[in-house]
């Protein structure tokens, strides 16, 4: 009797991806999670990405009241509605999670990324950085004679469209924050 | 008027407030000083296993025979880490249980110090919450909030790891808070209009069927005793998931048998046919679903689970209710009665021909022998045999695990235990010994094959040294037969590593041990030799020596749906084609 014919690269295939009814739109959301500064909170949030195989596109976390022992982690994730849907469901799970709020979902939020951009060079190539840093509101936090260090606020869209433009001019060090947001309105 | 005491004294107290009457551990050098409180006490029973992975087993079956949770008490470094196992399989099950860890003191943490490993860490992933407790004053109150989250919601494991000097060092004890603190407070109440449109559904669906799982159970006896007032009521058939048995009794006129991979024909039929499914905590596991993409097509589907990451996971739900089953079971009765007790009677009595039909099939049917034993015959003959008594059945892992599921019946919750998520093969003996404990009285019987039970067969010292009087009731066929019937079906007959070599003299392990070992070969001596395992008082491994190559049937075949079950082996080899082959 035979055996059976795998199909060679058939391991791609699991249980999960037989799944026709969910929509696979890749989106693009900002999370924001509201946590108990304990030890081992952030792993857990990140745990609970890298083991169930969702994407984090950025990360911020930083305590926002320290009275109340919160922090505020700020994700930006990729992945199916439903997989937003789980991502959200499975955050809210966590025991020292308070509350999860999708942004992108709830209206419209405000969202800022902080740079660091180490551009080097020298004759005309420094004096068109520097201007084009003018055009962007970027401020020079370090200089010598043949190096800037700008420093850029903005949306990542922003942060990403000075980037490029500084390549070609002798950028050699990038250092990104990663977004930090906020819903807008009183709320 | 606060008490002033030790860490370890704290560890103790903080038990004997929760309730706590037995823990199931293994000492070692980093939770010396609790172990010293603990022989200073009456309150609290230690049973001493022989592997730690045994511990968290037995107190998983504690938990599963009880409704309360399990306690295990393990040492730091490899004390932890066998530990896991249990874990996560807890974690899989929703089973609540706290496993306090000792851990090398906190100045020496980080230090790669003798047996330390870094226990929240490897433990995080496998438990649903868990604490490291740097200062003692800590501890009283975080071994109450451990227990608090693993029996609130959806319930699961926890760890507290303690290190040495916090153990030593004194301060204040926290009594039990009256009420939880925190803001961990998972909801229990159901949305009442969603409730009210699944009425509705209920009210007017034509072959509507409840699909019941583990959450029924977790929920505790109440909501048992709701669904069957619900299924009664309304006569719409009621299936169950591995995990979920015994919640409606399978005497009762509505029960279909369990559903999933190796569930009964007409149940898994009735979920692919049916036009309202009620889905009451269980999570549309894969073993449940088979295919997704032909997962019951043409049904509504409800879903009450106390998990909101359980509602559409893997199936989109139109009716999704977060809440606890019991609060919701309870709504949902009220309000269908409010509206007049509604059912679609012509729909159901035609709903029902088509399941009798079904049963027709009689798909547990197999091929007797009178020379050998077969698997099932030795199930239906345990089954026969031990009806009448005050029995809880737990199981290992494999084709035993599935029959003793086809062939026995389950009249109430919290008598069946078995490793449903994880699958872990060695569950069985050590949770058999964790049941024993708290049903000192019952009778205990662990279903398994001889391969998983080698896994945790070191628990023999526990059951004998506590006069433990389980029974190991093993279906040995020399084979690891689930794997060996995959291989047989998927892996064109190439049995590699399947079967089991060099096994041990069952009944001279058993005398090894102080215990009693029973052979048992041929069919006409079966109910004797059954008789006498459950007439003796204390221990037994039964060695029942079955069908070699006996196949588990129904079987959904990987990556088929519900309505492609294989009955028997005439069509079995190449069942599994294509993209079903590389799933599990």
């Amino acid at each position: 009797m035979s055996a059976l014919q795998i199909k060679k690269g058939s391991s791609k295939h699991s249980a999960y991806n037989l799944r026709p009814t969910f929509s696979d739109v890749q989106e693009t959301h900002t999370i924001t999670v509201l946590v108990e500064n304990e030890p081992g909170v952030l792993a857990r949030v990140i745990g609970l990405f890298s083991g169930r195989g969702y994407n984090i596109d950025s990360l911020t976390v930083a305590e926002v009241d320290p009275e109340g022992h919160l922090s505020r982690i700020t994700i930006v994730t990729t992945g199916t509605p439903q997989v937003i849907e789980q991502i959200k469901a499975q955050l809210g799970r966590i025991v020292p999670v308070h509350d999860v709020h999708d942004l992108t979902a709830e209206g419209s939020s405000v969202e800022r990324e902080l740079a660091l951009m180490k551009v080097s060079g020298t004759g005309d190539k420094r004096v068109e950085a520097l201007r084009l840093a003018d055009i962007f509101r970027a401020n020079v936090v370090d200089s010598t004679l043949s190096s800037f260090i700008f420093q850029l606020t903005g949306s990542p869209e922003k942060i990403d469209a000075f980037a490029d433009l500084m390549r070609p001019l002798g950028l050699i060090q990038v250092a990104r924050t990663g977004v930090a947001a906020l819903s807008r309105g009183d709320t | 008027m606060t008490r002033q005491m030790t860490g370890a004294k704290m560890v103790v107290q903080a038990l004997r407030d929760q309730g706590v009457d037995t823990v199931f551990g293994y000492p070692g050098g980093a939770v010396l000083p609790i172990y010293d409180e603990v022989f200073q006490q009456n309150d609290i029973r230690h049973i001493l296993v022989r592997h730690e992975q045994g511990a968290i087993h037995a107190a998983e079956g504690y938990a599963r025979a009880t409704g309360k949770p399990g306690v295990a008490l393990v040492t730091s470094g490899p004390g932890a880490t066998n530990a896991v196992t249990g874990l996560t399989d807890a974690l899989m099950d929703s089973i609540p249980i706290i496993v306090l860890s000792g851990q090398v003191p906190t100045f020496m943490i980080g230090s790669d110090a003798f047996q330390e490993a870094d226990t929240v860490g490897i433990t995080r992933p496998c438990t649903k919450h868990n604490w490291l407790v740097k200062d003692t004053e800590k501890l009283a109150t975080t071994i109450h909030q451990a227990f608090h989250v693993a029996t609130a919601g959806r319930p699961g494991p926890v760890l507290v790891d303690i290190p040495k000097d916090v153990q030593f060092a004194s301060a204040a004890y926290t009594p039990k808070p009256k009420a939880p603190l925190g803001h961990y407070q998972p909801q229990v109440k159901g949305d009442m209009e969603t409730i009210t449109q699944l009425v509705e559904a209920i009210e007017t669906a034509e072959r509507p069927v409840f699909y019941t799982g583990g959450g029924v159970i977790n929920s505790g006896p109440a909501a048992s005793q709701l669904l069957r007032e619900l299924v009664e009521a309304t006569g719409v058939p009621i299936t169950s998931t591995l995990m979920g048995l015994g919640a409606y009794p399978a005497s009762g006129k509505n029960w279909l048998g369990m559903l999933g991979m190796h569930g009964l024909y007409e149940a898994n039929l009735a979920m692919h046919g049916c036009d309202l499914m009620i889905n009451i905590g269980a999570r549309f596991d894969d073993r449940i679903t088979g295919r997704l993409d032909a997962f019951s097509p043409k049904s509504k589907k409800a879903h009450i689970d106390i998990d909101p990451s359980s509602i559409n996971k893997v199936i989109k739900t139109d009716y999704p209710i977060v809440g606890d089953v019991g609060h919701v079971l309870e709504d949902v009765l009220k309000v269908w009665k409010a509206r007049g007790r509604k059912v679609n009677r012509e729909g159901l009595a035609k709903w029902w021909r088509q399941i009798e039909e079904w049963r027709q099939k009689d798909c547990l049917s197999f091929k007797p022998s009178e020379t050998t034993i077969k698997p099932q015959h030795a199930l239906q003959r345990l089954e026969a045999l031990t009806k009448g008594h005050d029995r809880y059945i737990t199981t290992e892992v494999g084709q035993h695990q599935m029959w003793a599921a086809q062939y026995l019946g389950f009249e109430d919750p919290n008598r069946w235990m078995t490793s449903g998520g994880l699958g872990t093969m060695g569950y069985g003996f050590p949770a058999s010994i964790g049941v024993q404990v708290a049903h000192p009285d019952s009778l205990v019987i662990n279903v398994a094959g001889e391969a998983s039970w080698l896994m945790n067969m070191q628990e023999m010292g526990t059951a004998v040294q506590f006069r433990l009087p389980v029974k190991q009731f093993i279906l040995n066929n020399e084979r690891l037969g689930m794997v060996r019937q995959w291989q047989q079906l998927l892996h064109g007959e190439r049995y590699s590593h399947s079967w089991s070599e060099a096994l041990p003299d069952f009944v001279k392990l058993a005398e090894a041990f102080g215990a009693k070992g029973i052979i048992c070969k041929d069919p006409a001596d079966l109910d004797d030799a059954i008789m006498e395992m459950i007439e003796h008082d204390g221990p037994v491994i039964f060695d029942c020596l079955v069908e070699k190559h006996e196949n588990c049937f129904p079987m959904i075949p990987s990556g088929e749906p519900h309505n492609k079950m294989l009955l028997g082996d005439a069509k079995a080899t190449d069942a599994i084609a294509g993209k079903g082959a590389v799933l599990v």
